[in-house]
Order: structure tokens, then C-alpha cells, then sequence
């Protein structure tokens, strides 16, 4: 028998509390999506499975429309702000460093620093003067919102592929004669893309689940499946509201499933 | 000369092409910021908004309130309650996330390499997920009639259901449960440099298994603490949905406190000077923060 090494990497209790952390941070999540198939109308206590409450969600017109919203919202958001975010992250990789990068920088991802609740307030009454002196009320506030905050989170992606790529294909292209559109257009951009889906894809989760900055900056009977689901929160729970979260949770594991995939460093 | 030209050039295309997000950023996110600054300085008006007056009111109203009776300024102990609330679950918070998050990030730093990525996931698909759905989650395991109870009753453990949903403990585990990961990242990213031959050395040296984690350890992913803390910390500091959703209306902290200004409060000037607190705040910390993590990536330095 082989004797036991002592483990340098072992501390006591360590692996425990570590085992427990996972549990703790996936128990709340599989009950919430157990009870989403419950027969009855308990969040705690089981009835039997049935699918009902997908039904009644879906035929709800409410959520209906919010689902809509929010996917509507969410497109649009990635499109804005993936194709600004993948022009600053052309505008700032790959050239010399030059004065103001690091403000451009700074500015790209000032939405990760400021309280969200802080910039909400705030679009609240900008966007609060600009509907009252144009008489607009329709979904392009949440839109132009939705587009700022996910700049980011689409271009440090973006950024990172860039970062990662063989500068000497572009050369080679250069070399060949190609004018610098067609070096960008079939050298970069091709192998850009993976970058550019995964930042839009990361766009797209940040629009749909965001609460705050949709909840101060929406119009009347503008509700988005999230702050439907807040407004839920008053009246008794059904597993109604589970299974919105289940359909959306799911949504977001593929994507994000993807976009770890497309991400991926190889080797 | 020419590389001069060149260079300005691609200075210029940089600038060129970073616009149109600078644009969009300064019209929806960064520059409404001015306006809750200008706004903070003004006076409330009588149904919500503003009145173009210069006061210095919303700044005074942080701290104090003013007598309605005969107009003397008094410590406003309903803002100190609700600030020194939200201080102090912000640090429960960033503590208890340490205290599970550190032995969960060592854990994952020292499996064998080709599971690392498969636990790493796991941290990360919670907190790419939805804030929302994860705090109703645990809404719903801690309410009365929720699972927690549910399971507690029927085992027998205790008589009554336990009445923890709408207190700050409900709050405080909401915001463990949905900032653990910003937790553990960036205490793995400190682990996963760590050298684990000086592990060996320290035991070579006859040194406890405590000692080695007090000594050799935590002074060297000591970087990793202080980012992984400041960021729980700092959104803890900012929550909304946590504390709406698990304290209920009772249970304030700033951000509720922040939105009751602008709504119910009518007081707008008010809620700006606290959101530009918050902001302030918010900003001294990520400074810290930016220092740490500059640090944490250069081990000599």
C-alpha cells in the first residue's frame, strides 16, 4: 500500500465549506425551478408535477407582452451597442498608446462603476424632460439606456480577441496589395467574429435582466419580463413566477453556455 | 517626421472610432450624472421635481431634518438608521462572503487542472444570471410559508415557522447569495499565482497548518482580498432589488432610500445629494480597488 503524502494544498475543513458553498448556491435555484412544475399552487409545498403554470404564463397576455418587450428591447441593444463597442475596441487596440486612451477607456466602462440605481435616477429626469418637450413616450428611452449600459460588458470581449490576434496576417495582407478595407473586411473582421457574437450575446443577457434602469426609466405600461416579475412581488406568489424564471433562466445558461464556448482559449 | 504624422493619425482613428460609443455613453449614461450634481443644489418642488431656486437643503437634509414646528435643524435619526443599516450589512456582507468564498476559491485553485474550468463555470453561471430571479429564489426558500420553514416544520425542528423574510438578516443572506461570486474571481485569480512550493517550505520549517495560512497565505493573495472585497462591497453598498425584494418596505437601505426621495418622497433634491454621496463613495473605493488589483498583477511590486 502506497503511504499516504502528506498534501501540502490541504487545509482542514477547506474542501467542506467549499462543497457546502456549491450546494448553498444552487439549492435556492433548483427549488425555485422544482416548484415551477408544481401541480399545485404552493411554492413550498409539492403537489405533483404538471406543466400548467408554463401554460398559464404563456397564455397570459401580460407576460406575453412584456416577453415581447423585453426581447425587442434586448435585440436592439445588442446591435447599438455591439457595433459601437466593436468600432472603440478597433479604436483602441493594436496602435500606439495615445493621449486620452486611457480616458476612452475609463468612459467605456464607467457603467460597471456607477450605483445603478444612481444612473437611473438620473435618466429618470433627463428622459422625464426630453418626453414632456417632445411628447415621445415610446420604447427608444429604454433602448438608448439599455444600448449605454451594455457598451461594456460587449466590448471587453471584443477588446480581448483583438488583443489575442496574430497582427501578421494583416500584414500579410498589406503585402498582397489589399487596400486596408479589404485587409479589414476579409482579414479582421472574419476573425473578429467570434468576438463580436460573444459580446453581443453578453449584451443581450445584460438588456434582459436588467430591473433598475428600466424600472425608473419605462413609461406607463411599459413593463420588460423583469420588472413584470418584480411588480408580481406584492401579491401572493404563484408558480407562475417561477416559471417566467425557469423559461428565462434557461435562455440565459444557453447563451452564456455559448458564449464560454466562443471564448474559449484553445490549447 | 513621417512617423510623427503616422502616429497622430492613428491617435486620430482611435478618437474617430471610439465616438460614436463616447456619444451614446455621455448622452444615457455619464451625462445625466450632471444633472443629479445640479439638481442636489436645488428646491423641492411641491409635488416631486424641482424649483429652480439655489438651497443648499438637499445637502443639509442628509444629516439633519428640520423641526416643523419651529424650524430648528435636528440629527435626522431615520437617514442615520437607514445609512448605518446599509454599512452595516454591506460589511456583513463582504465578510460572509469571505469567510465562504475564500476556502471555495482555494478549493477550486487546487483541483487538478482539467476540472478547474468545469468549477470555475459553476461559480460563474450564478452571477451571469439574473439578479432578480436569484434573489426571488431565495425569497422564496426563506419566506414563512417557503421551503426553509416548509422542511423545518415537518422535521420538527420548530413549532412555529421561523420569521425571517423582510428583517435585515433576510437582506444580508440575499446579497451573500448574489455577490459570492465577486468573491471568489478574484480570490481564485490570487490563488491560482500563488506558489505552492513555499507551502512546502513553510512545513519544511515546521510551521502549523494554521500558522502557514496566517503567515504565508493570506499576506500573499492578500491583493485578491482586498479586490474581491471592494467588489461585494461596493454593489452591497448600492443595492436595490435585494433589499425591495427580502426587506421588505421596511427595511431600507440607501438605494430604497434613494428611489422613496424621487417617488413617495417628493424630496428630489434630497435623493440626488444622496445619490451623489453614494456615487462619491462608490468611486473612492474602486480607486482602492484599481490600486490592489494593479498591485495583485505585479508580483514584485
Amino acid at each position: 500500500m502506497a503511504e499516504r503524502r502528506f498534501e501540502v494544498a490541504r487545509l482542514p475543513g477547506f474542501a467542506t465549506v467549499a462543497v457546502a458553498t456549491f450546494v448553498m448556491l444552487y439549492l435556492p435555484i433548483a427549488t425555485l425551478v422544482t416548484f415551477s412544475f408544481n401541480a399545485g399552487s404552493s411554492i413550498a409545498v409539492w403537489e405533483g408535477f404538471s406543466l400548467h403554470w408554463y401554460a398559464d404564463a404563456w397564455n397570459n397576455q401580460a407576460v406575453k407582452d412584456a416577453t415581447v418587450r423585453s426581447l425587442v428591447i434586448a435585440v436592439w441593444a445588442a446591435m447599438i451597442s455591439t457595433t459601437v463597442a466593436t468600432l472603440a475596441a478597433l479604436g483602441t487596440t493594436r496602435r500606439a498608446a495615445f493621449k486620452g486612451e486611457t480616458f476612452i477607456y475609463v468612459a467605456i466602462n464607467q457603467p460597471l462603476m456607477v450605483p445603478e440605481i444612481v444612473t437611473a435616477v438620473a435618466l429618470m429626469i433627463l428622459f422625464g424632460m426630453v418626453k414632456v418637450a417632445t411628447g415621445y413616450q415610446g420604447l427608444g428611452y429604454l433602448i438608448l439606456a439599455h444600448s449605454a449600459f451594455c457598451i461594456p460588458f460587449a466590448y471587453l470581449p471584443i477588446r480581448a480577441r483583438l488583443e489575442g490576434m496574430d497582427l501578421s496576417l494583416e500584414s500579410a495582407a498589406a503585402d498582397l496589395y489589399a487596400s486596408p478595407w479589404q485587409t479589414f473586411r476579409f482579414v479582421t473582421l472574419p476573425l473578429l467574429g467570434p468576438g463580436i457574437l460573444a459580446g453581443a450575446m453578453l449584451a443581450f443577457v445584460i438588456s434582459l435582466d436588467d430591473v433598475i434602469i428600466t424600472e425608473f426609466v419605462k413609461s406607463g405600461g411599459q413593463d420588460t419580463l423583469p420588472t413584470y416579475m418584480l411588480g408580481q412581488m406584492r401579491r401572493t406568489m404563484t408558480p407562475e413566477v417561477n416559471a417566467i424564471s425557469t423559461a428565462l433562466l434557461a435562455l440565459t445558461v444557453v447563451l452564456l453556455t455559448a458564449f464560454f464556448l466562443l471564448t474559449r482559449k484553445k490549447g | 517626421m513621417g512617423a510623427d504624422r503616422l502616429q497622430r493619425q492613428s491617435a486620430r482613428n482611435g478618437w474617430l472610432l471610439s465616438l460614436p460609443a463616447l456619444i451614446l455613453l455621455f448622452v444615457a449614461a455619464m451625462g445625466p450624472l450632471v444633472i443629479i450634481v445640479v439638481y442636489s443644489f436645488l428646491t423641492p418642488g411641491e409635488y416631486g421635481n424641482v424649483v429652480w431656486e439655489f438651497s443648499l437643503d438637499g445637502w443639509t437634509g442628509i444629516l439633519f431634518t428640520r423641526d416643523i414646528f419651529d424650524g430648528t435643524l435636528g440629527l435626522a435619526d431615520a437617514h442615520l438608521t437607514i445609512f448605518w443599516r446599509s454599512v452595516k450589512l454591506s460589511i456583513l456582507t463582504t465578510v460572509a462572503t469571505f469567510a465562504l468564498g475564500f476556502p471555495t476559491a482555494w478549493f477550486i485553485a487546487t483541483r487538478p487542472a482539467q476540472q478547474r474550468g468545469l468549477w470555475l463555470f459553476l461559480i460563474t453561471i450564478p452571477f451571469w444570471t439574473n439578479l432578480l430571479i436569484r434573489t426571488f429564489a431565495i425569497n422564496e426558500v426563506i419566506r414563512v410559508e417557503g421551503v426553509l420553514n416548509t422542511v423545518l416544520l415537518w422535521i420538527g425542528v420548530i413549532d412555529t415557522p421561523l420569521a425571517i423574510i423582510y428583517t435585515d438578516t433576510a437582506v444580508l443572506i440575499g446579497m451573500a447569495y448574489v455577490y459570492l461570486p465577486l468573491m471568489v474571481l478574484p480570490l481564485f485569480a490570487a490563488i491560482d499565482r500563488f506558489d505552492m512550493r513555499l507551502l512546502e517550505a513553510g512545513y519544511d520549517l515546521y510551521a502549523s497548518r494554521w500558522q502557514v495560512l496566517r503567515r504565508v497565505i493570506l499576506p500573499i493573495v492578500k491583493p485578491g482580498i482586498i479586490a474581491g472585497s471592494i467588489l461585494v462591497f461596493v454593489p452591497s453598498l448600492g443595492a436595490y432589488v435585494t433589499p425591495r425584494v427580502l426587506g421588505g418596505g421596511k427595511n431600507m437601505m440607501i438605494g430604497n432610500f434613494i428611489e422613496l426621495q424621487f417617488l413617495a418622497g417628493r424630496n428630489w433634491p434630497l435623493g440626488a445629494a444622496l445619490s451623489v454621496t453614494l456615487l462619491v463613495i462608490v468611486t473612492a473605493a474602486l480607486l482602492v480597488y484599481v490600486k490592489a488589483a494593479n498591485r495583485g498583477s505585479n508580483p514584485h511590486g
